[in-house]
C-alpha cells in the first residue's frame, strides 16, 4: 500500500509536505495532481490532529479580510474552490449565511466601512439591516441589538472531512503518508535533502513546510529567522442539539484587533457553539479549556442569546490558532534550497486552503520543481456524510436493506451506525484511534458523551482494528 | 414516485426496555390491551440494571432481590411470557407525525403509528462537558454508566487509581464497578456537607469499600495529556485547591432525563425534572402519549421505576377503551429546598400517583423533615416523617397529605416547615 501506483518505488521523493493539516494535505493533493512523487509527513498518529481539527469550522467568504492581501485573495478563491470540491467529495456544508451584530453605537457605525471592505475584496451581497431585521433572523438574540450587516453567503463546513477529503484524494493520487513522523533535522545535500524524523529519515528532492504551529521551529531548521508562531488559544462551547432551531444563521460580533471576536454559530452536526476566545500562550500543546475562558463565554453568550445558556453543554473543547507576527500570509519559496514555506496560515485556512495548494504549486514551478500534469488522475474520493444537512446512514432505507449494519445504531445521541465504524476503520485514511474515529463518525461526541455508547465504540474499533499503509503505531492502549 | 417506509401499528408502543417499559408491557399484555410492542435501541432490553453487576434489584416491585443482570433478564422474559414483542436494536429516531414514529433497526427503515405510546426513555448523568468542567480532555474519564458498560458488558480493563465525582446512590455503584475492575476509588468528592446517599450504605461503604469522601468539595479541573493524571478539587468554603493523582475519573449522578424524543414532539416539560409534565394518572401534555420511569423523575431505583410501569398500564387500558378524558386540575410546585416534584399535575378523579408517593428532590440535608401542602395561601397538610430528606436520592412524600387539596384552587406549593 506504501508504494506511489504511478510511478515505482524509490527512495528519494520529488516533493515532502510537512504537516497533514488542511493546508498540507490540500499541498499534497494538488502536487500528486502530476508526475511527481509526494509524501505527507504528519507529527501526530492522525492528519489533521491539531490546528485543522478544532476551529470555529466556517466557509468563510472573505469579506472582512484586509484588502490587497495575499490571504484576502486566497481566502476569496478559496471560498469557490472548496465549495465546489464539498459538492464533489461530499464534505457536508451548510449555507446558512451571517448576521454582523452591532451592540453599540460604536459597532454600529462600523458597518458602513466593513459593507466597504467587503466590497473592496469583491464581496458585494453585503446588506446593512436594522434591529429588527436582526431579530427576524435571529429571534433568540438577547435584548439591545442596534442593527446589523448581513454576509448571505457565509457558510458552516465539517472541518475534519474537509482534512480527510484531502488527505484521501492526495493517497489515492499516490502521496505517501508519514504518521508519527516528527521532523527533528534538516540535512541538505545537493541532489536531496534528509529530514531527520522521530520514524528515521526521510529523503527529499524538495520540501514544503506546512507544519502550522511548528512552521517556525521547521523553518529555523533550514537556517531561517523569518517569524515566530504564538499559539493563540481558543476556547468553545457547543450545545445541544435540541439548541438548534434558535440559531439558523452564524452570529458574527463587529471585529476589533484581537481577531474575530466571540460569535454563535450553527454547526453542521446540529448543535450551537459559542466561542472561541483568544489567548496567546507560549505553550504549543496546551489545549486544556480554562475557568477563566469559560467564564468569559459564559458571560458573553449571557448577554448574547441568554436563552442559550439554559441548555445543556454537549462538549467543550479548545483549539490553536498558528498566530504570527507578520500581517500576512507568509509563503515564500527559497529555491537554493528547494524549500517552499506555508506559513502564518491562521483561522482563514480551512476555506483558503486548496487555493493555497494552488499558490504553492505555482511557486514551486516557478522555483524549478518541473511538474507534469497526470492523465490518469482517480476521482476525487466521496467521502462518508456526517452532517445533518443531507441523508445520513441511519436514515437510508435502500442502504440498510443492502447491508444492515447501517441500521445498527451504535451511537445513539449522534446516530452512528456500525456500519460507518466499520467503514472509517478500514478507510484509505483510517481511524487509527477512538479520537480519529470521533472525527470520522462522530461517535461519542453527542449529548452523553460515551454514557451508552462508549463501551460499544471501543469494541468495534478493537473489532476492526486493521493494518493502514499509514506508516505509524495505534495508540489507544498505550 | 415518493416511497412510503413500511408501517406497523401496535395497539401500544413502549419506546425503551428498562423496568418501566417491560414493566408496562407486561402488565398490558397481561390486561389483553391488544398488541403491545416494546422497541429498545440497545443489543439487549433490560436498561441500566444490565450493566450493575449488584445485588439489591427488585426489592419493591417483586418483593425479592436480585441482582441487576438477573433483574433485566427477569424483566424480559415477564413481559414476552404476557405476550408483548421486545425489538431491541430499534431506535425511534423522531416523529413522522404527531401519532407516528420514525425507527431504524437492522430490519430496516420503518415508521409506527400505535394507538398509544408509553414514553420509558429513562435517563443518563452529565458527562463532565455538561458539567462544565475545564482542563485537559484526556482518555480515563467515565460517566458510571460508561464505566459498567465498559467493565460488565465488554470486559475492558479501566485504570488503577480512581477518583469518584459525586456522592449519590449510583457514586457507591461505581466505586463497587471500581474494586471489581481493580482499580482503587482514592476519593469521592461532594459538594455536599455529606455523601448523600442512604447512612447505613455510607457507612457500609466506608467501611467495606474504605473511600475516602471530601465533602463541600468540587473538581476545578481535569489535568493530564493522553491519559488522565489528575484532577484538581477546591473546598467550598474555605476556597483552598489541590491535586488528587489519579488516572481515573467517573463522574456519577447529577441525572438528566432522555428527553430528546418528548422535547421533539412539543410535549410541555417540567422545569425541575426536565423530563415530561405528567399528572398522576402519568399523561403528558400530548393525548395518548404517556410517560414512565426515570424519564419523569431522574433518578429514582429500578424498581420504582418498574412500579410506575404498572401504574401506567391501567392508565392506558382506559385511554384504548375511550374513558381517559382528563378534567382540569392543579399544579403541584416544589419549593426550596425541594428542587422538583414528581408527578406535576392533581386532577379530580384521577388515581392516586404511583404506590401513593409524590417524588421530591432536595439540595439539602433534613435529618426531620417537616413536609407542608399549602394552596392559596393555606396550609392544607403538614407532617413531620420518619425518614430524612437527603441529596442524592429521592425523597418520598405519602400522596395522602394531599387530600384537603381543592381541585379548582391555585396551585399547590410542596416545602418544608
Amino acid at each position: 500500500m506504501t508504494a506511489t501506483p504511478h510511478r515505482p518505488h524509490d527512495d528519494v521523493y520529488d516533493v515532502a509536505v510537512i504537516g497533514g493539516g488542511i493546508v498540507g494535505a490540500a499541498i499534497a493533493r494538488e502536487l500528486s495532481g502530476y508526475d511527481v512523487r509526494v509524501a505527507l509527513l504528519d507529527a501526530r498518529d492522525d492528519v489533521g490532529d491539531a490546528t485543522s481539527k478544532a476551529n470555529t469550522a466556517i466557509l468563510h467568504t472573505g469579506f472582512d479580510a484586509k484588502p490587497g492581501t495575499l490571504e484576502s485573495r486566497l481566502v476569496a478563491r478559496g471560498y469557490h474552490l472548496l465549495s465546489a470540491y464539498a459538492e464533489a467529495t461530499g464534505i457536508p456544508v451548510e449555507h446558512t449565511g451571517a448576521v454582523l451584530v452591532a451592540w453599540t453605537d460604536e459597532e454600529l457605525g462600523a458597518l458602513p466601512g466593513l459593507k466597504e471592505k467587503a466590497e473592496a475584496n469583491g464581496y458585494t451581497h453585503c446588506r446593512i439591516v436594522d434591529a429588527d431585521d436582526v431579530y427576524r433572523l435571529i429571534p433568540d438574540l438577547g435584548e439591545g441589538v442596534l442593527g446589523g450587516l448581513t454576509v448571505p453567503d457565509e457558510s458552516i463546513i465539517c472541518t475534519w472531512t474537509t482534512n480527510l477529503a484531502l488527505a484521501t484524494d492526495a493517497r489515492q493520487r499516490g502521496t505517501t503518508i508519514l504518521l508519527e513522523h516528527a521532523v527533528t533535522r534538516v540535512d541538505e545535500g545537493d541532489e536531496a535533502t534528509t529530514l531527520r524524523t522521530s520514524a528515521g529519515d526521510v529523503r527529499t528532492r524538495w520540501v514544503v513546510n506546512a507544519a502550522g504551529l511548528g512552521a517556525d521551529h521547521v523553518d529555523r531548521l533550514f537556517g531561517h529567522d523569518r517569524f515566530t508562531v504564538t499559539p493563540r488559544r481558543g476556547e468553545l462551547f457547543v450545545f445541544d442539539k435540541l439548541t438548534r432551531p434558535m440559531v439558523n444563521k452564524i452570529v458574527l460580533p463587529v471585529p476589533t484587533s484581537r481577531g474575530k471576536g466571540v460569535l454563535i454559530s450553527p454547526t453542521i452536526y446540529g448543535n450551537v457553539m459559542l466561542g472561541p476566545t483568544a489567548e496567546d500562550l507560549t505553550d504549543r500543546t496546551d489545549t486544556a479549556t480554562s475557568e477563566d475562558g469559560f467564564d468569559f463565554l459564559l458571560t458573553k453568550g449571557e448577554r448574547l442569546m441568554p436563552r442559550l445558556l439554559a441548555e445543556e453543554v454537549t462538549a467543550s473543547y479548545a483549539g490553536l490558532r498558528a498566530a504570527i507576527d507578520h500581517p500576512d500570509y507568509l509563503i515564500e519559496a527559497t529555491p537554493r534550497q528547494r524549500y517552499l514555506l506555508v506559513g502564518g496560515i491562521r483561522s482563514t485556512g480551512l476555506t483558503a486552503g486548496i487555493a493555497i495548494a494552488e499558490h504553492a504549486r505555482t511557486l514551486l514551478e516557478e522555483a524549478g520543481l518541473a511538474l507534469r500534469p497526470r492523465a490518469d488522475l482517480p476521482e476525487p474520493p466521496r467521502m462518508p456524510n456526517i452532517g445533518e444537512a443531507t441523508q445520513r446512514p441511519y436514515q437510508d432505507a435502500g442502504l440498510i436493506a443492502r447491508d444492515p449494519a447501517y441500521g445498527t445504531i451504535v451511537c445513539f445521541c449522534e446516530r452512528v451506525t456500525e456500519g460507518e465504524i466499520r467503514d472509517a476503520c478500514h478507510a484509505p485514511v483510517p481511524a487509527r484511534s477512538l479520537e480519529g474515529l470521533r472525527r470520522r463518525t462522530r461517535a461519542m461526541n453527542g449529548r452523553c458523551q460515551g454514557f451508552f455508547c462508549g463501551a460499544a465504540v471501543a469494541a468495534l474499533r478493537e473489532k476492526h482494528h486493521t493494518h493502514d499503509g499509514c506508516r505509524s503505531q495505534h495508540k489507544d492502549n498505550r | 414516485m415518493t416511497h412510503q417506509p413500511p408501517l406497523t401499528t401496535p395497539d401500544v408502543l413502549i419506546i425503551g426496555g428498562g423496568p418501566a417499559g417491560l414493566t408496562a408491557a407486561a402488565e398490558l399484555a397481561g390486561r389483553r390491551a391488544g398488541r403491545v410492542l416494546v422497541v429498545d435501541r440497545e443489543q439487549d432490553a433490560g436498561g441500566i440494571p444490565r450493566h450493575s453487576d449488584h445485588t439489591g434489584y427488585g426489592l419493591r416491585d417483586l418483593r425479592r432481590v436480585m441482582t441487576g443482570p438477573a433483574y433485566a433478564r427477569h424483566l424480559v422474559r415477564q413481559a414476552t411470557l404476557a405476550g408483548a414483542e421486545i425489538r431491541t436494536r430499534t431506535m425511534v429516531t423522531g416523529w413522522a407525525d404527531e401519532d407516528t414514529v420514525d425507527v431504524t433497526s437492522p430490519d430496516g427503515r420503518y415508521r409506527i403509528r400505535p394507538r398509544a405510546i408509553v414514553l420509558a426513555t429513562g435517563a443518563r448523568e452529565r458527562p463532565r462537558t455538561a458539567r462544565r468542567i475545564p482542563g485537559d480532555r484526556p482518555h480515563g474519564v467515565y460517566t458510571t454508566g460508561q464505566l459498567q458498560n465498559l467493565v460488565h458488558l465488554h470486559h475492558q480493563p479501566v485504570g488503577e487509581r480512581a477518583v469518584i465525582v459525586g456522592g449519590e446512590l449510583v457514586s457507591w455503584s461505581a466505586a463497587v464497578t471500581l474494586r471489581e475492575a481493580g482499580c482503587t476509588p482514592a476519593l469521592m468528592v461532594s459538594q455536599y456537607p455529606k455523601a448523600e446517599s442512604y447512612a447505613a450504605f455510607n457507612a457500609a461503604g466506608r467501611t467495606v469499600l474504605r473511600v475516602p469522601v471530601a465533602t463541600r468539595t468540587r473538581v476545578t479541573r481535569v489535568i493530564g495529556k493522553g491519559r488522565c493524571q489528575a484532577v484538581e478539587i477546591e473546598h467550598l468554603d474555605t476556597g483552598r485547591r489541590r491535586t488528587v493523582a489519579c488516572d481515573t475519573v467517573v463522574f456519577t449522578g447529577d441525572w438528566i432525563p432522555d428527553h430528546e424524543l418528548a422535547r421533539s414532539a412539543g410535549i410541555t416539560l417540567d422545569e425541575g425534572t426536565l423530563g415530561p409534565l405528567t399528572d398522576t394518572a402519568l399523561r403528558t401534555s400530548c393525548p395518548g402519549v404517556f410517560a414512565a420511569g426515570n424519564l419523569l423523575h431522574p433518578v429514582d431505583t429500578a424498581d420504582v421505576a418498574a412500579l410506575d410501569g404498572r401504574h401506567v398500564a391501567q392508565q392506558v387500558v382506559h385511554h384504548l377503551n375511550g374513558e381517559d378524558r382528563p378534567a382540569g386540575g392543579v399544579r403541584l410546585t416544589a419549593d426550596a429546598p425541594f428542587r422538583w416534584v414528581a408527578p406535576q399535575i392533581l386532577r379530580p378523579n384521577d388515581p392516586a400517583p404511583a404506590r401513593g408517593r409524590l417524588l421530591l428532590w432536595t439540595d439539602e440535608f433534613v435529618r426531620f423533615p417537616k413536609v407542608t401542602v399549602r394552596q392559596d395561601g393555606r396550609t392544607l397538610a403538614r407532617r413531620t416523617l420518619a425518614w430524612p430528606a437527603a441529596p442524592g436520592r429521592v425523597f418520598r412524600v405519602p400522596a395522602g397529605l394531599l387530600d384537603d387539596v381543592s381541585p379548582t384552587g391555585g396551585p399547590v406549593h410542596i416545602g418544608l416547615h
